[in-house]
């Protein structure tokens, strides 16, 4: 995998934090992606979310028109199809249990200094490098 | 309401862009920056960074705030202490992001690659969604 200047990163994680600041300031609600996805997906108990629908759309539409103008990702699944399904799997029920995902708790609640997201963050940040260190030790290559 | 669905498609689009140009979208990127045991990539560190610039900016400016543009009310969560649910909930998320390389963000963009990956990991997320759902959701409602 090639190296990657890191303009990059800091230019787009700018783009997902400004996103999440304009969603507070303009809705009054927390950017997270788990919960749109759940909310979009009528999985809340309160019915279907127009407002998860939107960003959702608008993440396809942003994530398409970039990669056409701004910069084409050169994506590499190197995941087997047992892989993929338990892994989708286990951050669909585990962010929906923890409440929140990389963006709700890790962009907004780091930014709130909330304790919950703060524990949260650290606590699937090292669980994933601890996942990856392990599968690539005992499995090789999977 | 108009507004504030105008607002979360902008919202959206920018979010978007950002997992794009942040390569955020790229599972063996995000997989290689949690490698930190190997051959260490820290480019995705400036994603945090350069996020938590402006979101930060705009929790500071909530607190002046009474209420949101387009909505009589905040609706963000308390400030509560963790609590067994949210570190096995983020156990379960750090496995499953750790395996893979996609967390939910990255997971919807990578739709616009038509890539099946993307598809499948997409189809079993909800499908985890669906079993907390149904299956623990009501238990613990219950039980509060």
């Amino acid at each position: 995998m090639n190296e990657i200047n890191f303009l990059w990163p800091l230019s787009g994680g700018f783009l997902i934090g400004l996103s999440a600041g304009l969603y507070l300031l303009t809705t009054g609600r927390i950017a997270g992606i788990s919960g749109l996805v759940a909310a979009a997906a009528g999985l809340t108990g309160t019915g279907i979310s127009k407002l998860g629908l939107g960003f959702l759309a608008g993440i396809l539409g942003g994530a398409f028109t970039a990669s056409a103008f701004l910069r084409q990702p050169d994506i590499e699944v190197t995941s087997s199809l047992p892989l993929l399904l338990i892994g989708g799997l286990l951050v669909g029920f585990g962010t929906r249990l923890g409440s929140g995902c990389t963006s709700g708790h890790g962009v907004c609640g780091l930014a709130r200094l909330s304790p919950r997201s703060i524990v949260a963050t650290l606590t699937f940040m090292t669980v994933a490098a601890l996942t990856v260190v392990a599968m690539r030790l005992f499995a090789g290559a999977l | 309401m108009f507004a504030r669905i105008a607002s979360a498609i902008v919202c959206g689009l920018l979010f978007g862009a950002g997992l794009v140009v942040s390569d955020m979208i790229n599972p063996a990127r995000v997989r290689a920056f949690l490698d930190i045991a190997g051959e260490w990539d820290p480019s995705l560190a400036f994603v945090m960074g350069g996020a938590l610039i402006p979101s930060t900016l705009a929790y500071i400016i909530r607190n002046r705030w009474q209420t949101p543009l387009f909505d009589d009310q905040f609706h963000v969560p308390p400030k509560t202490g963790p609590d067994a649910r949210l570190v096995a909930g983020a156990v379960l998320f750090g496995v499953g992001w750790g395996m893979v390389g996609l967390c939910p963000g990255p997971a919807i963009a990578a739709l616009t690659t038509g890539r099946w990956q993307a598809g499948l990991f997409v189809g079993a997320m909800l499908t985890g969604m669906i079993v907390y759902r149904f299956a623990f959701a009501r238990t613990a409602l219950a039980s509060r």
